[in-house]
């Protein structure tokens, strides 16, 4: 039962009408709970944030620590025990603005871990200010004129970084966002999800993108798949939501590298 | 038995470490401590231990709480800089209650300053480097014996006290070079993390009202919560103000409360002494060098070496001051825990700074110029 | 036929699983409170438990 790994007492979830992070949790506990984890040999750590608020709503082993920090506390707890199944949960300003430099090498680290970042393109816990995956143009709390930056492609930045599984969905497609998790649990190594998410308080108002359904719509409407996206200039792709799996290969994980090291020094005999 | 080495400081803090049962270590290197994480990616995987660089001294922090909450004793190794950014995961270590050893070699600041000189300037950030009330432990070795005994302690009141520890050494240390013993197991108390015990449904890892609830670690019946934020018993989220009041008391008593028992400090000549020396670290060699000289120009010179710099050893600074004509205190920066002598100077006496800020370590005339002074 | 449950307490009115059932077994009363008035209609599709933010929607049957 999902509910087994859903705290209830807590509920309702702290998070507006219409936030999608309570249906990426949804599926992210539908997938614990097909895979039969146990409370107990699940962590799962989150950042600062609205979504970092997640792990108020699991029974499972949870650390909750520091803005942009969920990455390298993931890394001790797995490196420092492999047998845990590791979920690393961090918004868009956790993920990859604050956190970037923790992304890149923890991509390239390649320590076994699923860490899934929820990308609703602002800060929506501070008030709606613009993140580092706004969009160029897009009107925020602190880009009041429209945002003279560019966002960050974020897979693309993973996967240059070395991630060897790399996969984009969003709260609007729920099939395919459980799909992506459950391969990602799957693959050994490190294993990153962005989902596309609304955050109709701050980022829909601002740029008048309307209701919790409506901001649906409008991810709907802007997404395509990597297949279809193959054909098509940057120009056609700008504002668009590319989903699917950019990287999906074999890859040594950390622990299993360095256990080799550990064992051609002490002749595989452990303490 | 214990077996005689002759080696640096930063390398026997590697091997108390390891013989405090460290098997975790998550650092970025920085003079004058990279010796530390040298010596510990050698001598980590040969213990079945592990050693990770990570991306910057914030990760650093981070990863070496959550390999401690993973059950392993874990440390690190900085200077000023990387002490710096490491300032706000310490706090989740603080606010966590999660044990793990940080030592910072000093160096010359602020900023890059000098970053091969020695200095003791960060004294009072490694009391309050990360905001907001707390507690914490520090602790100041002179010798290259001292990095190895003292990082067993080290790790010891971390597990007990249940808080980080920050062992607080410096480049004179780090890098001076003598004998020391690495003394066996059999030599050596170590302090492991007591498992919770009962029904693993009823485990609260933040109710202290029976003592400091034990740690459990990820991964075994007894699962929990750790939180930066504000939170109740369970590690859940509570922003009630009686509870923010609890957590808030509670986290400076469970380390204040016990100060006597944590505080280390070495008394040398003091039972007639008029002028006592209150010093740490590497300037401690000086003082008991100076000491010396003025024994024998027949002045009653003696050392009060604080080796537990927080909790500050009050009963022991208060004796000192009542039985002194004058203290001297030598520091390696413009005067940081002379503050805590002269807060505790009922009787006024004279209580005088030894300082020094140009990366050179202060030597005994200095000290001893002082002394000759003071005895006037 | 299946069974729609919403749980009331935790349900927000965001309007998400009226808006995108394929079979538009959900009308919203005055408050925006989805109400699953042609359950009959249900092909147990479940988008809308998955697409529910809030843990509000159950189908069952």
């Amino acid at each position: 039962m999902i509910k087994d790994y859903l705290f209830e007492e807590k509920l309702p979830l702290f998070w507006c009408a219409g936030c999608g992070n309570g249906i990426v949790l949804q599926a992210i506990l539908r997938n614990i709970d097909k895979r039969g984890f146990t409370r107990e040999n699940i962590v799962i750590t989150t950042g600062i944030g609205c979504w970092g608020k997640a792990d108020d709503y699991v029974t499972t082993n949870s650390f909750h620590g520091t803005h942009g920090r969920a990455l390298p506390f993931s890394t001790g707890i797995k490196l420092a025990n492999p047998s845990l199944n590791v979920f690393t949960l961090m918004g868009d300003g956790d993920g990859i603005t604050i956190g970037g430099n923790h992304l890149i090498h923890a991509a390239r680290r390649n320590v076994d871990l699923v860490a899934i970042m929820v990308n609703n393109l602002n800060y929506g816990m501070t008030g709606g200010q613009y993140s580092g995956t706004t969009p160029k143009h897009a009107i925020t709390k602190t880009s009041p004129y429209g945002h003279v930056e560019n966002g960050f492609d974020v897979c693309k930045v993973v996967q240059a970084a070395g991630a060897p599984f790399v996969a984009r969905g969003t709260v609007y497609d729920v099939v395919q966002l459980d799909r992506l998790i459950s391969k990602a649990i799957d693959h050994k190594g490190f294993s990153f999800v962005e989902v596309i998410s609304p955050c109709p308080t701050h980022f829909g108002r601002s740029n008048k993108l309307g209701d919790a359904p409506k901001m649906m719509q409008w991810i709907k409407d802007n997404t395509i798949s990597r297949e279809k996206a193959a054909g098509m200039t940057s120009d056609e792709l700008q504002g668009k939501f590319v989903t699917g799996i950019f990287e999906e290969r074999e890859q040594e994980d950390y622990s299993t590298a360095y256990q080799k090291v550990i064992d051609s020094l002490r002749g595989g005999e452990n303490e | 038995m214990g077996e005689f080495r002759f080696m640096q400081g930063n390398e026997a803090m590697t091997e108390g470490a390891i013989a405090a049962g460290a098997r975790f270590y998550a650092g970025y290197p920085i003079t004058p401590s990279s010796e530390v994480a040298e010596t510990s990616s050698i001598r980590l995987p040969q213990v079945g231990g592990l050693y990770v660089q990570m991306e910057d001294e914030i990760g650093s922090m981070a990863a070496l709480i959550g390999a401690s909450a993973a059950g392993k004793k874990a440390y690190t190794a900085t200077s000023g800089p990387g002490l710096s950014l490491m300032a706000e995961n310490l706090g989740v270590a603080v606010m966590g209650e999660i044990p793990c050893v940080l030592i910072d070699v000093q160096r010359s600041g602020p900023s890059t300053g000098l970053a091969t000189k020695p200095a003791q300037g960060d004294v009072l950030q490694a009391r309050w480097g990360t905001h907001g009330d707390h507690s914490i432990i520090v602790l100041s070795p002179s010798s290259v014996q001292d990095c190895f005994d003292l990082m067993v302690t080290a790790f010891n009141y971390s597990e007990q006290y249940r808080t980080p520890v920050i062992f607080l050494s410096d480049e004179i240390i780090g890098h001076l070079r003598e004998q020391v013993i690495l003394k066996g197991p059999e030599e050596l108390e170590i302090f492991e993390r007591p498992e919770p015990t009962g029904d693993p449904k009823d485990y609260r890892p933040y109710d202290h009202s029976n003592g400091l609830a034990p740690l459990s670690r990820f991964g075994s019946p007894y699962v929990f919560k750790v939180n930066g934020s504000m939170h109740d018993e369970w590690g859940r989220p509570c922003a009630r103000p009686d509870n923010a009041d609890r957590i808030i008391r509670h986290l400076s008593e469970k380390i204040e409360a016990h100060a006597e028992e944590i505080a280390i400090t070495r008394r040398y000549h003091m039972d007639d002494a008029e002028i006592v020396l209150i010093c740490y670290g590497g300037a401690a060699r000086s003082a008991l060098s100076a000491m010396k000289k003025a024994r024998e120009k027949g002045i009653k010179a003696g050392v009060l070496q604080i080796v537990t710099l927080w909790p500050v050893p009050d009963k022991e600074i208060r004796e000192a001051l009542a039985q002194a004509k004058a203290v001297i205190v030598p520091e390696l920066n413009l005067g940081q825990y002379i503050g805590e002598v002269e807060k505790r100077n009922e009787k006024n006496i004279p209580v005088i700074g030894v300082n020094r800020i140009d990366g050179q370590p202060i030597v005994p005339a200095q000290i001893l110029a002082k002394i000759e002074e003071a005895a006037k | 036929m299946k069974t729609i449950t919403i749980n009331e307490t935790w349900c927000k009115k965001c309007g998400i699983c009226a808006a995108f059932c394929p079979k538009k077994v959900f009308d919203r009363d005055e408050d925006g409170k989805p109400l699953a008035v042609r359950p009959e209609d249900c092909i147990g599709c479940r988008l809308c438990e998955m697409r529910c933010p809030d843990f509000a929607v159950t189908v069952e049957g």
